[in-house]
């Protein structure tokens, strides 16, 4: 005869009393969600280099990028000038990139020269271990 | 209104997006194993490199004009188009993908004057979220959108957008319009339809539809009507199975254990190669699948495009490589609902480019899945079938220039200098 296979139950039986927290179980929490509001328009970079460092950027951090965002003044942006990726601060009253190490000059926006604003740095990531992956 | 989004120059501008240094240059994309041109941006375009060109003889031509050159990066380019149909989702619920770079959206609730605008809009907000140009093509009917899409990319004016709202507008267009670049007319047809001394998309629409299907098909009498403005194709919001072959179910009850799932995306993906068998086609390139349940609070679905080692049909392979990659976006602790498998870049297997260098599909292989087929032809679905355990090959294939996996990959997200 054929013993059918017996159910797995995942909670235990209910003898004693049963937790406490059954009720209130949550989702976990998901960095994905909490970070990024715009997915499809959202990049993940590296950070390479010093310049940053005034605003907590530095060498090998992970940079989470937003597209979909106006830069406004003041904030970390992601540029492209004369088709190299930068990160710095964009400074609109002053009219340029400055950075936040004063080692690193400002670096003026002329209209010759060309540059575009790819997105602004929501976030950076630092790592004190190793990432699992 | 339906509305067609059409990526330009798909794959060469995906390549751009993270090196700003390419943009306005001439970037061309070759095919699996370098051996063909696939993709040309408007730069390479205007160096004359043509279509389909074969990439050994022309290398060191394309060198000196500082053409930048790319193996296909098919990771990459699925992402992006997963991005940009995201992106369409603002404007639109209702969304066919029709390739990997087009999407038709349909459009209701939209005013008429207000139809370019939002065109520009979809072009902007697409570019800025993804940097990809597209072309947006807007009418009452498919057919129609399509046209419109190709003025909104050769017009000058149009700067991408081509709204075809009424009927003289679209005259206009059909006149200019040969029948062989009507979306759904093959050059046999047009030929033939040369014959009946139909030469013009406009020619065609007032031809008599009756007549028309007597002697072609009920399709070409569609088309007809809808170049005329009355629609008769609708959206197709689960995948054409022409261009790819997807197999997605739903399972009996949602789980969370890796096992199940496994197993059914292997039955999936004997279930695609059977129809590309039948179909007589090889696929490039493999788009694993994958939903929670939408009733659970951490709702998640993930989809992974991996391109296969050689254009192949094998049950064997596939599965395997599908089962790899499910491994790769599975999350512990969430109840899945669903999975799936595509078969991407179809292409007729009797046409098959042969390489002397590298490997492809044996013609052992070709015997043996001839033989699975007949077995379960005579047999009964699932009279044989594959083991658990897939092939164990070194696959190697020739990309001498591929770009990075910019947004698959840890190791090669792109490095911003700081």
């Amino acid at each position: 005869m054929k013993i059918p296979p017996l159910p797995l139950f995942i909670h235990s039986v209910p003898a004693g009393f049963p937790s406490p927290a059954d009720d209130y179980l949550e989702q976990s929490l998901d960095l994905n969600r909490y970070l990024i509001r715009h997915p499809a328009a959202t990049y993940l970079a590296r950070a390479k280099g010093h310049s940053m460092t005034g605003r907590g950027i530095f060498d090998g951090d992970l940079l989470i990028v937003d597209r979909s965002l106006e830069a406004g003044h003041n904030q970390i942006v992601i540029a492209a000038l004369d088709g190299q990726l930068t990160c710095k601060i964009l400074d609109k009253q002053h009219q340029c990139l400055r950075a936040a190490n004063k080692n690193y000059p400002p670096i003026a926006i002329s209209e010759f020269s060309d540059l575009i604003i790819e997105g602004v740095v929501i976030h950076s990531i630092r790592h004190h271990t190793p990432p699992v992956s | 209104m339906f509305c067609l989004v059409d990526c330009n120059s798909f794959y060469a501008s995906c390549e751009q997006v993270f090196r700003p240094d390419l943009r306005g240059k001439p970037v061309v994309v070759l095919s699996n194993n370098d051996c063909f041109i696939v993709a040309r941006s408007a730069q390479a375009k205007a160096l004359g490199i043509g279509d389909l060109q074969t990439v050994f003889n022309i290398k060191s031509w394309l060198h000196k004009n500082r053409v930048a050159i790319f193996s296909s990066n098919y990771p990459l380019y699925g992402d992006l188009s997963n991005r940009v149909m995201e992106t369409l989702r603002l404007f639109s619920a209702h969304i066919e993908i029709y390739s990997i770079d087009e999407m038709f959206l349909f459009l209701d609730n939209i005013k008429n004057a207000s139809l370019n605008d939002y065109g520009r809009t979809i072009k902007n907000t697409v570019y800025r979220h993804t940097a990809l140009p597209v072309g947006v093509g807007i009418a009452p009917t498919k057919t129609l959108a399509k046209l419109a899409s190709r003025a909104a990319k050769d017009i000058k004016k149009c700067r991408g957008v081509c709204v075809l709202d009424t009927a003289k507008k679209w005259d206009w267009m059909k006149k200019r319009t040969p029948v062989n670049k009507i979306w759904g007319i093959s050059s046999r047809f047009a030929r033939r339809l040369a014959d009946l001394n139909i030469y013009t998309a406009l020619e065609l629409a007032s031809a008599d539809p009756k007549y028309i299907r007597r002697h072609f098909n009920v399709c070409v009498e569609r088309i007809i009507e809808e170049l005329n403005g009355h629609p008769c194709l609708s959206l197709e919001e689960v995948p054409n199975p022409r261009k790819q072959i997807y197999c997605t179910r739903s399972f009996a009850r949602k789980t969370s254990q890796v096992q199940p799932i496994l197993d059914a995306v292997s039955l999936y993906a004997a279930r695609a190669c059977e129809k590309l068998r039948t179909q007589e086609s090889l696929a490039a390139s493999v788009q694993v699948l994958l939903y929670s349940s939408t009733y659970q609070s951490n709702y998640y679905n993930s989809s992974k495009v991996v391109q296969l080692p050689w254009p192949s049909d094998d049950t064997r392979l596939i599965s395997q490589i599908a089962r790899q990659t499910i491994q790769k976006i599975i999350r512990p602790n969430v109840f899945y609902m669903k999975a799936g498998i595509g078969l991407l870049e179809l292409s007729p297997k009797q046409h098959q480019q042969l390489d002397l260098f590298y490997p492809q599909q044996s013609h052992k292989t070709d015997q043996l899945m001839a033989v699975m087929d007949k077995i379960n032809h005579y047999y009964g679905k699932n009279s044989i079938y594959l083991a658990a355990e897939g092939v164990h090959k070194k696959w190697a294939m020739r990309q001498a220039y591929r770009s990075p996996a910019y947004t698959s990959c840890w190791g090669e997200i792109p490095e911003i200098q700081c």
